[in-house]
């Protein structure tokens, strides 16, 4: 299903003149939806590389005529996000620190109800599976109130910690999905040999099945690691000044009503607040992909 | 003893996951009903009192706008990102040298976050420095572009800003879709002389009948759950204007106190997903028993 390389099924056979035509405009088409989708970055990075009274003066599309990085020094740590002004830089940092342990823990969460739930098979599994299945489906409008008064009760109310819980809770559905649909395809014999030898069930999956995850691994961590450092639903319910994650402080940041509005620095944090799932995005692009396909088609 | 020990391990490694989902899944969306019936305001009340709050909730003018908007936007946005994402995966399938660096644009958006993308957005449609200036900048002085300003566009100014962030998304499923279908039926209509378009129409399209579907069901339920791209575009604005359903949740929930009307919302919310989610998961499993 994710498989986007295999040979493209074309159709029009180039031989005729008029093909060539067809395939000139067929270029055309694809170059300028290319720049349709390219258009926002190249505003934004120009943007920030301008002076205010350039952005006032010159055209949107335009190259800066003086690259300054003012505005990124201003967005990493000087902007204001409501009465502190300290910049991005110790949200960007709060968002680290929640991201790293949310992902890793609903990863291996996942995996480990993943190989239970496709390998070790008993009555009800096929329930509990569809049970919190379900739960990827659901709007989190519906669990936010109560969630806010949880995390009021466990102590973690406005607290990185009580992020990482939220994140970690309703990331389970989807980590569980991804490793059970990877787990389902190796053959159960391979959990019956292991048991003959005498092999437990941890060690079967501490020496069998997660020397075999890495490719799924990496498509969980992804996933997660993308949900988690986009959210803002979680990070503006659940947090407060000082611990709230970058999207929040960015959005802070863009609509705080004090003084002049600096579009160079909005711009420039918008782009510190999207490098670093941008960057997973180039590097791993194809594991994303198959991330969001098989969140949305079930394998 | 120790077998039977053995044997309960893979559910007590289980369970600790299952009671979380219990609870803080399905305990918590029965408290959000609970409280949907109460007068709750500020703090949670118990006492029932009917359907109280649906009926504050139809009564609300700020609500219907709401709905209207989720309706207006939903469909647009669905419909255009499909289209446009299935025209950007039927033109990358001929057999493009420079295939995978499309791809890659196409898709990049799908990787920020919404606050992001508005802000962004944002900044480029801005009427006074953004596009409307830059054309008016090229000669057309009367060019006038402020939907993020104007009460009546601004929910299409949502739509740009969401096409833009998804369709890739549309494209690149289509396109797996696109491949996977069986090669040798095209090359046997091709030996017939049936000319592309009608493949396309007639054979590859009704075989890739799941994926739009699939595309449908990711499409309407990023649409429902719609929030951080509005409130970082126009912030539900100009006034209520671009409010959606979880934007009206969120301003009862923890701006005005009125938790009463936050649990409603919220269930109509969830009863809009289930209403497109269950048919769809029931035609899957119905699919695979048949």
């Amino acid at each position: 299903m994710s498989d986007l390389s295999s040979t493209p099924s074309a159709i029009t056979a180039q031989t005729r003149p008029g093909q060539i035509a067809l395939r000139w405009l067929l270029f055309c088409f694809l170059g300028l939806f290319a720049l349709f989708y390219l258009l926002p970055l190249f505003v934004m990075v120009t943007t920030s590389l301008k002076s205010l009274e350039e952005i006032r003066s010159g055209s949107l599309v335009s190259l800066p005529r003086e690259v300054t990085f003012d505005a990124w020094r201003t967005a990493w740590s000087g902007a204001c996000t409501g009465i502190q002004c300290e910049g991005l830089r110790p949200y960007f940092w709060n968002s680290v620190l929640l991201a790293v342990p949310a992902v890793l823990i609903s990863t291996f969460l996942g995996a480990a109800n993943g190989y239970i739930i496709a390998q070790w098979h008993f009555r009800g599994a096929n329930l509990i599976f569809s049970a919190m299945l379900f739960g990827c489906f659901i709007p989190f409008q519906v669990v936010l109130l109560p969630m806010a008064r949880m995390l009021g009760l466990m102590g973690l109310a406005g607290s990185i910690p009580g992020l990482i819980f939220a994140h970690v809770i309703y990331g389970i559905g989807f980590t569980t999905l991804f490793f059970r649909n990877f787990y389902v395809t190796i053959p159960s014999d391979l959990v019956k040999a292991a048991k003959v030898d005498g092999a437990g069930f941890f060690r079967i999956f501490w020496s069998i099945f997660l020397p075999l995850s890495l490719p799924i691994i990496v498509v969980t961590v992804i996933w997660q690691f993308t949900q988690i450092w986009n959210d803002f639903l979680f990070g503006v319910s659940f947090s407060q000044a000082g611990t709230q994650p970058v999207t929040v402080a960015l959005n802070n940041i863009v609509n705080s009503t004090t003084g002049v509005k600096e579009y160079n620095v909005d711009m420039a944090a918008a782009i510190i607040a999207g490098l670093p799932t941008l960057l997973v995005y180039v590097v791993a692009g194809k594991y994303f992909i198959r991330g969001l396909t098989a969140g949305s088609v079930k394998g | 003893m120790r077998a039977w020990l053995e044997r309960q391990i893979p559910k007590m490694v289980l369970a600790p996951s299952f009671v979380a989902i219990l609870i803080f899944v399905y305990g918590f969306i029965g408290w959000t009903a609970w409280i949907s019936l109460t007068r709750s305001k500020l703090l949670p009340k118990y006492d029932l009192h009917g359907l109280i709050q649906y009926k504050r909730l139809l009564a609300a003018p700020r609500w219907d706008t709401a709905m209207d908007n989720l309706l207006l936007f939903g469909a647009l946005f669905i419909c255009i990102a499909m289209a446009l994402g299935l025209l950007l995966a039927i033109l990358l399938d001929q057999r493009i040298r420079v295939e995978g660096v499309l791809r890659t644009i196409y898709l990049y958006p799908m990787a920020l976050s919404m606050i992001v993308t508005g802000t962004a957005w944002k900044w480029i449609m801005n009427p006074g420095l953004g596009i409307e200036a830059m054309v008016r900048g090229w000669g057309f002085e009367g060019f006038r572009f402020n939907w993020v300003i104007d009460p009546d566009m601004a929910i299409y100014a949502v739509v740009i800003a969401a096409v833009w962030q998804a369709s890739g998304f549309v494209m690149a499923l289509f396109l797996a879709g696109l491949r996977s279908v069986d090669g040798e039926i095209i090359k046997a209509a091709q030996i017939d002389g049936i000319p592309g378009w009608r493949i396309y129409t007639a054979i590859i399209l009704p075989s890739m009948a799941p994926i739009f579907l699939s595309a449908f069901i990711v499409l309407a339920h990023l649409a429902i759950k719609s929030f951080d791209l509005v409130v970082a575009l126009t912030g539900g604005g100009p006034g209520y204007a671009t409010d959606l359903p979880a934007t009206y949740m969120y301003a009862m929930a923890f701006s005005r106190g009125d938790i009463g009307q936050a649990a409603s919302s919220a269930m109509v919310m969830m009863g809009v997903v289930f209403a497109i989610v269950v048919p769809y998961l029931y035609s899957e499993l119905r699919a695979k028993h048949v």
